[in-house]
This record gives structure tokens, sequence and C-alpha cells, in this order.
């Protein structure tokens, strides 16, 4: 396509899509108005049904926590595939092609602020995972907060650490263990004969870290699979690198 | 409070824009992180922190961080190619 014709063509449909767009600002409900019925029940009844303060995670992982498991099985599936497609397999022939040498090397100060740094974003991403009932965050949340520590030791030029905790096979269990657990959760009160993912914990004091029942639970289920499914995408794509080995063709 | 969210609206737009129009790989990627705390302040202003926070943690984090270690990736293959064929010359 030539370029006056490829401009004319968008001059069109950008005119048009620019008119539908205003008619549909016209008819936009004004600043700050709600006018859905559900959410107004829902923020009443949540706190007294539920014991958890953040309703939007009372949501998430009770009143629609079927939605959530969906997601979070998304997430699953998405990290398998990019596993499949990009990780080297045992016995593969690989050959050497060298490390990349960084031209510039950082200052001592910047690696000594690294380990605060650090220590800093783990507490914080625990912090956000565990109040998820209570305040806004929760599991999905303090797990890339806590899977983004790592990466911060992998910018502070400490590959080999970052090599061995991402590459050690108890991360794969971990995001296993935290995606199954959810589905465990949701499966056991059916032993009880209630309906799949009820929440048959007792709901404790409202305001409490352990209240709410399985809001807390699960949250910190979603934040392991989270934290892990990071770290397992980030080694993918960093493998080559770190290790200097490619395939060979 | 209205017109502090039409202003932070605005610097979206602004930004958005910023990112299709940069072209240098690494400053789109800074660009796109920009943007992804800009939405963050948004939903923030429109009372909506849950979602301002998981904004944060997904648009100015790791959608940034992907796209860098899926370039990094690309890059060092293609490093690594014109690597053997020197050698094999």
């Amino acid at each position: 396509m030539r370029d006056t014709t490829r401009k004319r063509v968008f001059l069109f449909f950008g005119s048009v899509f620019f008119l539908l767009f205003c008619y549909a600002t016209v008819n936009l409900p004004p600043w700050g108005s709600y006018r859905g019925p559900y959410g107004d029940v829902i923020s009443r009844v949540g706190v007294y049904e539920r014991h958890a303060t953040d309703v939007v995670n009372a949501i998430n992982y009770d009143y629609r926590a079927f939605d959530t498991l969906g997601e979070e099985f998304i997430l699953f599936s998405a990290v398998l595939g990019v596993m499949m497609l990009l990780r080297h397999e045992e016995g593969e022939d690989t050959r050497e092609v060298g490390k990349v040498e960084d031209r510039m090397h950082l200052s001592m100060t910047v690696r000594a602020l690294a380990m605060p740094a650090i220590l800093l974003t783990v507490v914080f991403g625990f912090d956000i995972g565990l109040h998820g009932q209570l305040t806004p965050g929760g599991g999905f949340q303090g797990g890339v907060i806590l899977a983004s520590a790592l990466f911060l030791l992998y910018v502070c030029e400490n590959t080999e650490s970052f090599r061995r905790i991402t590459s050690h096979s108890l991360v794969e269990s971990i995001e296993a263990v935290g995606a199954g657990s959810y589905a465990l959760i949701g499966l056991s009160p059916l032993i009880a004969g209630l309906p799949f993912l009820t929440n048959i914990l007792p709901l404790g004091t409202t305001g409490d870290v352990f209240s709410s029942g399985t809001i807390a639970l699960i949250s910190a289920c979603v934040g392991l699979e989270v934290t892990a499914a990071f770290l397992l995408v980030g080694y993918t794509y960093l493998e080559e690198i770190i290790t200097g080995q490619v395939p060979e063709e | 409070m209205i017109w502090v969210g039409a202003g932070l609206l605005l610097l979206v737009a602004v930004s958005g824009l910023a990112v299709v129009c940069t072209r240098d790989v690494t400053s789109q990627i800074l660009a796109l992180g920009f943007y992804g705390v800009l939405m963050a302040l948004v939903f923030f202003v429109f009372q909506a922190p849950d979602v301002a926070l998981s904004q944060i943690t997904v648009g100015a984090l790791a959608l940034p961080l992907m796209v860098m270690l899926a370039i990094s990736r690309m890059k060092y293959r293609s490093a690594a190619k014109r690597g053997s064929e020197e050698r094999d010359a």
C-alpha cells in the first residue's frame, strides 16, 4: 500500500472512530456516580458476612472465587506454555557462546544498597500478600512484589545467586502446590456436602490477621503460585544469557 | 478532586502517545512503565486502591520486565549467531 493511500485510510477510519468515541462519551454517567445495585449491597453486607474489611478481596476470593480459580489457571498454563517453548530440554545439544560482559559495572554504593533494598521488598511483599483480607493488596500483588525482589538480585549483578534460586526445582513445586491447593480448598467443602468453594473455616474477629476464613488462605496460596510463576518465566527468558549456552541448530 | 482526575487522564493520554511515538526500545519500555504508574494513580484517584496496586505490579513492573527480558534474550540470540558466523568464516 502506498503512503498516501495509507494516510487516507487512516484519516477515514480515525475520524469515524473519533465521532463514535465522542458519541460514547456524551452518554457516560457523571463523575463519581454509580448506578449498579450489586456493589452497594455487597459493600454493606460483605464485612458482616465474611469478616474481611477489604470487600474487593472478599469478592475475589469468596463471592466470586470460582472466577479467580480460572484466572489462576490462566497464569499457570501461560507459564507452562512459555517454559515448554523456551526452556532447554534435558539432553539437548548445546554449545558455549560465552556470557555477556557488562561494559559498565555497578558502583560499590549500588551494590551495598542492594541487600537492604531486597530485604525491604521481601518484607513489603509479605505485608501486602498476607493482609489482603484487611487492606488493599492480596496474594497476587504480594507475589509479584516478592518475585521482583529476586529480579533486583539479578540487576545488582548477583547472577549466580539468582540462577541458583530460580533454577531450583523447588520453585516449580511451589507453583504447582500454590495452584493445586486453591483447587483443594475449593473441593474440601464437598466432603461435608456443601457447595464448591464454601467458606468453611472459622471467620474470626473482624480486623484480625487470622480472620475471614478461607479468604486469607486462598490469598496466600495465590501468592505462592504467582511468586513462583514470575520467577519461572524470568529464569526461562534469562536461561541462555545466564548460562551462556544456546541449543545446537 | 474532579480537576486532579481530569489532569491525570490528560497526562495518561499524553504518555500513551509518548509510548507509541518512542522508537528506541529501551526508552519505550521506560515510557511504558511510566504510563503504568500514571494509570495506577488514576485508579487511586477514582477510589480503587486494589486495582491501583494490581496496576502498579502488572503495568509498571511485570509488563516492562517481561518485554525487557524478551528483548534481551532476542539480542543475545542474534549476537550468538553473529559470533558463530564469524568463527566459521
